[in-house]
């Protein structure tokens, strides 16, 4: 009181006296409905500023959460970024066991289509040190019973046979390689002729006549004149085909993938397989129905 | 404006402060609100004075320092809160007279008030802002029903102004000669 005016004092008191009763009055009153009139008042004076404190706070934690604490927001965004890539890796590795139990189970179709036929299941573990031989190698071998010469194929398609056989492991000449090939004929209209490898991605079908009607397209199947592949096995699909003389020269997709070789199935025999006389494709899942065969023989490297 | 000023501080010069004998104001004060508490036990009809409004107004038109004015008003005004009972809450008379008491003395300070017909009308006045007062903390603060003004309030103004003038005579007798 000591700073205002004398004449301002009894103002101040007085306000400050009425004060002082409000808040008296406000201490007693209770209402009904809300409570001491103490709280009715203290919430209806602080609720403006809290109101518009909390939009303040609201605007201000947003302009810092989404303009400043960017810090936060890059490691978060680095987590989830990581996170993804977990997943993702996740989702790639379930991917490929589903791919991989697909492929077995074909195998295991194949493998009871062809009760008749001993077979073994193999894992490709190593490929060809150099580029120009096109093999790889199993983690079977002759403890397992495979020796040279047995087939291997897939539930695709004829993959090559084995060139040797170690005690753990063997050895498998792909079909692409410049000294494979495999007894084959057209699946439409059974021509028989061999299929060999280039050294190249595609299969040459060698001896076709000229005269003879090959489309592209056509499916190529294994005639079982090699006595080491039974027949109608898928070969590969032609997809170029060049005029000659005297022969055609006709290009095989390989039905097998065997740039990507992973399970293979080596047939464990080397008795000569039977030829079956007018019998249906094996339940092999990319296999067709072929026609009547017309016979033919084998060309097959050693 | 200086010359206004002037005068204006020259008018209140003349005006006497008065005292009183001591005890006086509390004796006054207490009586007051004894009367106001318990007459009317016996004379319903005698719950249309505020004796304790008068006696504020008395004070504050004499004594002419609003401290002390609105302070007396506080106190006499919260002492007949305490004694109304509890649809009365503490401050709801004591805000009205401190304002009361407030004004009397600033009033008292500028105005002759010993004419009785200035007392009259000074009275009447009071009660109906008293009377205001009550209606605007009822209303805003306490959110319960109470009219601004009715007839028998018009009417209760002037018995109590008439009250006033005679109970002013007989305060002036305890003031100091």
């Amino acid at each position: 009181m000591a700073g205002i005016p004398s004449r301002h004092k009894s103002v101040v008191l007085l306000a400050g006296v009425i004060i002082l009763q409000v808040v008296l009055l406000a201490v007693q009153i209770k209402r009904d409905s809300q409570g001491r009139l103490l709280r009715v008042w203290t919430v209806g004076a602080f609720s403006p500023f809290e109101r518009a404190g909390a939009k303040g706070i609201g605007n201000i934690r947003g302009t810092w959460s989404h303009y400043f604490a960017l810090q936060n927001t890059s490691r978060e965004n680095e987590q989830l970024r990581r996170e993804n890539d977990e997943l993702k890796m996740k989702v790639n590795q379930l991917q490929s066991k589903a791919v991989e139990a697909d492929r077995l189970s074909a195998l295991l179709n194949f493998r009871q289509a062809q009760r008749n036929v001993p077979m073994l299941a193999a894992r490709v573990i190593g490929t060809s040190a150099d580029t120009a031989s096109q093999t790889v190698y199993l983690d079977r071998g002759e403890r397992d019973g495979i020796r040279r010469n047995m087939g291997v194929i897939t539930p695709d398609g004829v993959v090559g046979k084995v060139i040797e056989s170690y005690r753990d492991t063997a050895q498998v000449l792909l079909l692409t390689d410049k000294d494979s090939g495999v007894g084959a004929m057209l699946a439409d209209s059974r021509i028989q002729s061999p299929v060999g490898g280039t050294g190249e991605p595609l299969l040459s079908m060698k001896y076709i006549p000229t005269d003879d009607t090959v489309n592209v397209g056509e499916h190529v199947v294994t005639s079982g004149m090699d006595r080491i592949f039974p027949r109608d096995l898928p070969v590969g699909v032609v997809t170029e085909i060049k005029t000659g003389r005297p022969f055609q020269h006709v290009r095989v997709r390989p039905a097998a993938n065997l740039q990507r070789l992973e399970e293979v199935i080596v047939l464990l025999t080397l008795h000569p397989l039977e030829q079956k006389k007018e019998t249906p494709a094996p339940a092999v899942p990319t296999a067709e129905t072929p026609g009547k065969s017309v016979g033919g023989t084998a060309a097959v490297n050693p | 404006m200086m010359n206004d000023a002037f005068d204006l501080r020259l008018a209140e010069t003349h005006i006497e402060v008065h005292k009183f004998r001591s005890g006086a104001i509390v004796a006054a004060t207490v009586l007051s609100l004894m009367l106001q508490a318990f007459v009317p036990v016996y004379f319903p009809k005698f719950a249309v004075l505020d004796l304790p409004l008068l006696v504020t107004i008395y004070f504050g038109l004499s004594r002419r320092n609003p401290s002390t004015g609105l302070l007396l008003g506080m106190v006499i005004g919260l002492l007949q809160d305490s004694l109304s009972g509890p649809t009365v809450p503490l401050g709801l008379y004591g805000i009205a007279k401190t304002i009361i008491g407030y004004l009397a003395s600033s009033i008292g300070a500028r105005l002759d008030t010993e004419h009785p017909a200035a007392r009259f009308a000074l009275t009447m006045m009071f009660f109906v802002v008293h009377q205001g007062c009550i209606a605007v903390t009822r209303r805003l603060l306490l959110a319960e029903p109470e009219p601004w003004f009715t007839l028998r309030l018009a009417i209760a103004a002037a018995v109590n102004a008439v009250v006033a003038v005679v109970l002013f005579m007989l305060l002036d007798r305890l003031r100091k000669s």
